[in-house]
C-alpha cells in the first residue's frame, strides 16, 4: 500500500522523541548509584509508578497487534485483552506486596531472599534474559512497521533507529528516566486512545465499494457451462495453469490487462466473482501488482469496509457504545484474506481476496486462523486454546520487566495502589481496543499486506494530525516497553549472572558499567531480531514470550511464598526445566515450523501453544526437587 | 500462617479465576453460546469478555479498600524456610 509522506506527521514526531530523550537526559543527573540507576531510589509515587506499570505493559502487541488482529479477523483479538488483563489478578491479589518486601533489585532478588543461592541466581538472572529477548522481539518489529508509513523509511531502518534511541535512553539514565518515559506514554496512549474511538462512534458506519483511496472493487456474475468451464459478460476467462487450476481463483482479461478474481458458489448454483489484488515476485526479484510493476501509482488499494448494513441503510450516522456492536452484529463487512499460488514460470503470487462476512460472526470467537480450533472436534485444538489462555493469565506476574517495577516504590502498600492503578488504566486501554480493531476493520484505509498498522491507519482515516500523534504514541510505547526490558535485562546480567560467575564482588560504579554494557549488547540483539522477524504478527509474538515466562519463572514465585518445603535446588530446578521445555516445545511447533523455518513437516509436539504442558511440569520438577533436598533436622536445628 | 492480606488476596483471586475459568470454558465446550445475544443486541462474548475486564477492576478497588496498610509483616508469611 502507498504510505505517503506528512510533514506535520513528521515533525510531531520528531518533537517526541525529542522530548523523551530530553526527559532521559535532564534526570539521567539523578541517577548515578545502582539504587537510582535500577530502582530510581524505591521513590517513584504510587500513581506515576501505576501508570507506568501501563507504559510498560501496553507494549506494541496491545496496541498494534491486538488492534490489528481484530481489524483482520474480529473478536479473536480481544481475547489477548482479556488474557493480558486477567494476569493482572495475579500480579495484584498473590504476587505485589511479597515481591515488593522480598526483593531490592531483579526478580532473582526474591527469589532467592531465603536461599542466598548462585544456582538460584544464575537460573533466575537467565530466564530473565530469555523472557526479556523473546519479548523484545515484537517490540523491535512493531518499530519498523510504524516508522515505514511515518517517515517513508524501511521495516529495517525503523527497527535501527529504536534500537538506538533506547539504547541512549537506558544508558543514559537508566529507571528513573524509563519511568516517566512510561507515565508519560501510559497517560497519552489512553488519552488518545479515547480520543479516537470518540471520533469512531460519531462517525459511525458507511456502505462502500471499496477502501477510501475511491477504487470500487468489482463484483461480477459468471455463468458456469456443463464442462464446468466459467464465462464472464466482457471478459476473456483465462484457462488456469498449475497450481492455479487447484485454486478457488479466476483469472480475467479484458483491454485493461490481467485481473484476479475469487470466486464464491451459492447453494443454488448462482457463481458471484470478487476482485481480488495481487503482488507476484518474479524469478529476478521483480514486484508486480495486480501484474503491473510496483510503484507509486499502482500500488494495493487500501481496504476495510461494510457491505451491508441492518435494514439496507446507506449510512448508520454517529453509534454508540452498545449499538456500535448491535449495529454490526446486523451488518456484513468485508474480511480479506490471502493465498500464494506457485506460477509455472517459476515466479510466485500471493492473493489477497475478499471474505464478505457476517457481522455475528466476525464478532464471535473462532474466526481467526490460530483460534479456529475451539469449533474443531479435534481435543488437542481445544487444549491448544485452553493452554494460550492460560499462558497469558499466568505470564503477567511472571515478567521481569513488569516485576522490577515493585522495586521502585516505597514499600508494599504503595506497590498494592500502584497495581489498582495499573489495572485501572490497562484495563480501560483493553475495552477500547475492541472498538478501535473494529473500527479500523471498517474504515477503508486497511493495508491488506500488513495487520499491525490497523490502528495508525484507522486514526489515518480520521485526520493526518492524529495519525501523527498515534504514530508517535505507538512509537514511544515501544520506546518504553523496549527500555523496561532492556533494564530488566542489564539487572539480571550486573547483579545475578556478573555477581555468580565473577570471582571479586562489583562496587556500585562498576554495576552501573555492566549494566550499561549489557545494554548496547541486548539492544543489537533486539535490532538484528526485529528485523529477523519483519512480517509477523506482533501480538502472536507476545504469547509465546507469556508462554516462556510463566513457566519459568511463576511456579518457583507462588511456591516460594506458599509452600514451606520450597528449596533453593527446587527453584534452580523448576526455572531451568520451565524455561528450556516452554522454549523446545515453541522452536518445535508446527507454527514455527510454518512460519519462522518456512518448512511443511509434521510437528512432534501435538498443539502450538506450550503453557498446559509446561506450567505445570514448573510445578511437579519443584515439588519433587524440593522433596528429594529437605535439609536434615540437625541443619534445621543448627 | 499467612497474613490478613493474603487471605483477602487469594478469596478475591479465587471468584476471578472462576470468573475467567466459565469464559474459557464456554469459549471452548460451547463456543455457540457465546454468539447468543441476552441484552441490547450485543452477544454474550462481549458481555463477558467486558464483565472480566471491569470485574477485575470492581475486585482490584474492593482489594485496596479491605487491606491493612500495615499488614503481613515478613515473619508472618506463609512462604519457604531457608
Amino acid at each position: 500500500m502507498n504510505y505517503e509522506t506528512s510533514t506535520l506527521a513528521i515533525v510531531i514526531f520528531f518533537a517526541f522523541v525529542a522530548f523523551t530523550l530530553g526527559l532521559s537526559f535532564y534526570l539521567g543527573g539523578k541517577a548515578k548509584s545502582s539504587a537510582g540507576y535500577f530502582a530510581a531510589h524505591g521513590q517513584i509515587p504510587w500513581f506515576v509508578n501505576g501508570v507506568a506499570f501501563a507504559g510498560d505493559y501496553l507494549s506494541a502487541a496491545s496496541f498494534l497487534g491486538i488492534c490489528g488482529m481484530i481489524a483482520f479477523s474480529g473478536y479473536d483479538g480481544f481475547l489477548y485483552s482479556i488474557g493480558f488483563l486477567a494476569g493482572w489478578i495475579v500480579a495484584l491479589f498473590v504476587i505485589a506486596e511479597p515481591m515488593k518486601r522480598l526483593g531490592k533489585f531483579t526478580f532473582a532478588d526474591a527469589l532467592d531472599a531465603k536461599f542466598q543461592s548462585k544456582g538460584v541466581k544464575l537460573a533466575a538472572g537467565i530466564s530473565t534474559l530469555a523472557v526479556s529477548i523473546f519479548y523484545l522481539i515484537p517490540q523491535m518489529v512493531g518499530a519498523g512497521v510504524l516508522v515505514q508509513p511515518l517517515l517513508g523509511f524501511p521495516h529495517w531502518v525503523g527497527v535501527v533507529i529504536v534500537g538506538s534511541v533506547v539504547i541512549m535512553i537506558v544508558v543514559t539514565a537508566g529507571m528513573v528516566s524509563t519511568t516517566w518515559v512510561q507515565f508519560l506514554k501510559g497517560s497519552l496512549l489512553v488519552i488518545f486512545s479515547t480520543v479516537l474511538v470518540a471520533m469512531l462512534l460519531t462517525r459511525g458506519f458507511e456502505v462502500t465499494e471499496g477502501g477510501n483511496d475511491g477504487y470500487a472493487f468489482k463484483t461480477l456474475t459468471a455463468t458456469q457451462a456443463e464442462d464446468r468451464s466459467l464465462a464472464v459478460e466482457g471478459y476473456e476467462v483465462v484457462p488456469p495453469q498449475g497450481e492455479w487450476k487447484d485454486s478457488s481463483f479466476v483469472q480475467l482479461s479484458s483491454s485493461a490487462g490481467m485481473m484476479v478474481f475469487s470466486k464464491e458458489e451459492n447453494t443454488e448454483g448462482q457463481i458471484t466473482l470478487h476482485e481480488a489484488q495481487t503482488v507476484t515476485i518474479t524469478e529476478d526479484g521483480e514486484k508486480l501488482i495486480n501484474g503491473k510493476p510496483h510503484s507509486k501509482e499502482n500500488d494495493l488499494h487500501p481496504v476495510g469496509r461494510v457491505s451491508k448494513l441492518p435494514g439496507d441503510k446507506k449510512s448508520s450516522g454517529p453509534v454508540g457504545l452498545l449499538s456500535f456492536f448491535s449495529t454490526l452484529q446486523e451488518s456484513e463487512v468485508v474480511l480479506w484474506r490471502n493465498q500464494k499460488v506457485k506460477n509455472e514460470d517459476g515466479s510466485s503470487t500471493t492473493v489477497y481476496f475478499q471474505k464478505p462476512t457476517a457481522g455475528s460472526r466476525v464478532l464471535r470467537p473462532g474466526e481467526h486462523p490460530k483460534f479456529e480450533g475451539i469449533r474443531s472436534d479435534k481435543f488437542s485444538d481445544k487444549l491448544n486454546f485452553i493452554s494460550l489462555m492460560l499462558a497469558l493469565f499466568c505470564g503477567t506476574a511472571s515478567l521481569p520487566h513488569i516485576l522490577i517495577r515493585y522495586y521502585t516504590v516505597k514499600d508494599g502498600a504503595a506497590a498494592r495502589k500502584s497495581t489498582i492503578v495499573g489495572i485501572a488504566s490497562i484495563g480501560f486501554f483493553y475495552v477500547l481496543t475492541l472498538y478501535m480493531g473494529l473500527g479500523a476493520m471498517t474504515s477503508g484505509a486497511m493495508d491488506v499486506t500488513n495487520s499491525n498498522m490497523a490502528a495508525p491507519l484507522l486514526a489515518k482515516s480520521m485526520e493526518n494530525w492524529l495519525f501523527a500523534v498515534i504514530s508517535a504514541i505507538a512509537f514511544t510505547t515501544v520506546l518504553g516497553t523496549v527500555s523496561g526490558l532492556i533494564l530488566a535485562s542489564a539487572g539480571a546480567v550486573a547483579h545475578d549472572l556478573a555477581g555468580v560467575l565473577l570471582k571479586e564482588k562489583l562496587d556500585d560504579a562498576q554495576l552501573v558499567r555492566v549494566a550499561k554494557i549489557t545494554s548496547v549488547v541486548v539492544g543489537a540483539i533486539a535490532i538484528v531480531l526485529g528485523i529477523l522477524f519483519e512480517k509477523m504478527n506482533v501480538g502472536f509474538l507476545v504469547g509465546w514470550a507469556f508462554s516462556v515466562a510463566a513457566s519459568a519463572n511463576l511456579p518457583s514465585l507462588v511456591m516460594l511464598l506458599f509452600w514451606k518445603k520450597t528449596t533453593k535446588q527446587g527453584i534452580t530446578a523448576a526455572v531451568m526445566v520451565g524455561m528450556i521445555s516452554s522454549l523446545a516445545w515453541i522452536l518445535l511447533s508446527g507454527d514455527t515450523f510454518k512460519t519462522v523455518y518456512k518448512i511443511d513437516a509434521v510437528s512432534p509436539v501435538p498443539f502450538d501453544q506450550p503453557g498446559i504442558v509446561t506450567i505445570p511440569l514448573g510445578f511437579i520438577t519443584l515439588w519433587v526437587v524440593s522433596l528429594m533436598t529437605q535439609p536434615k533436622e540437625e541443619q534445621l536445628i543448627a | 500462617m499467612q497474613s490478613r492480606n493474603a487471605r483477602i488476596g487469594l478469596k478475591l483471586f479465587s471468584v476471578y479465576l472462576l470468573l475467567y475459568g466459565g469464559f474459557v470454558g464456554l469459549n471452548t465446550f460451547s463456543p455457540a453460546t457465546m454468539e447468543k445475544t441476552p441484552f441490547a443486541g450485543v452477544n454474550l462474548a462481549i458481555w463477558y469478555g467486558m464483565l472480566l475486564i471491569i470485574g477485575a477492576f470492581v475486585l482490584a478497588l474492593v482489594y485496596g479498600l479491605v487491606c491493612d496498610p500495615h499488614d503481613a509483616p515478613e515473619d508472618q508469611e506463609g512462604g519457604a524456610e531457608g
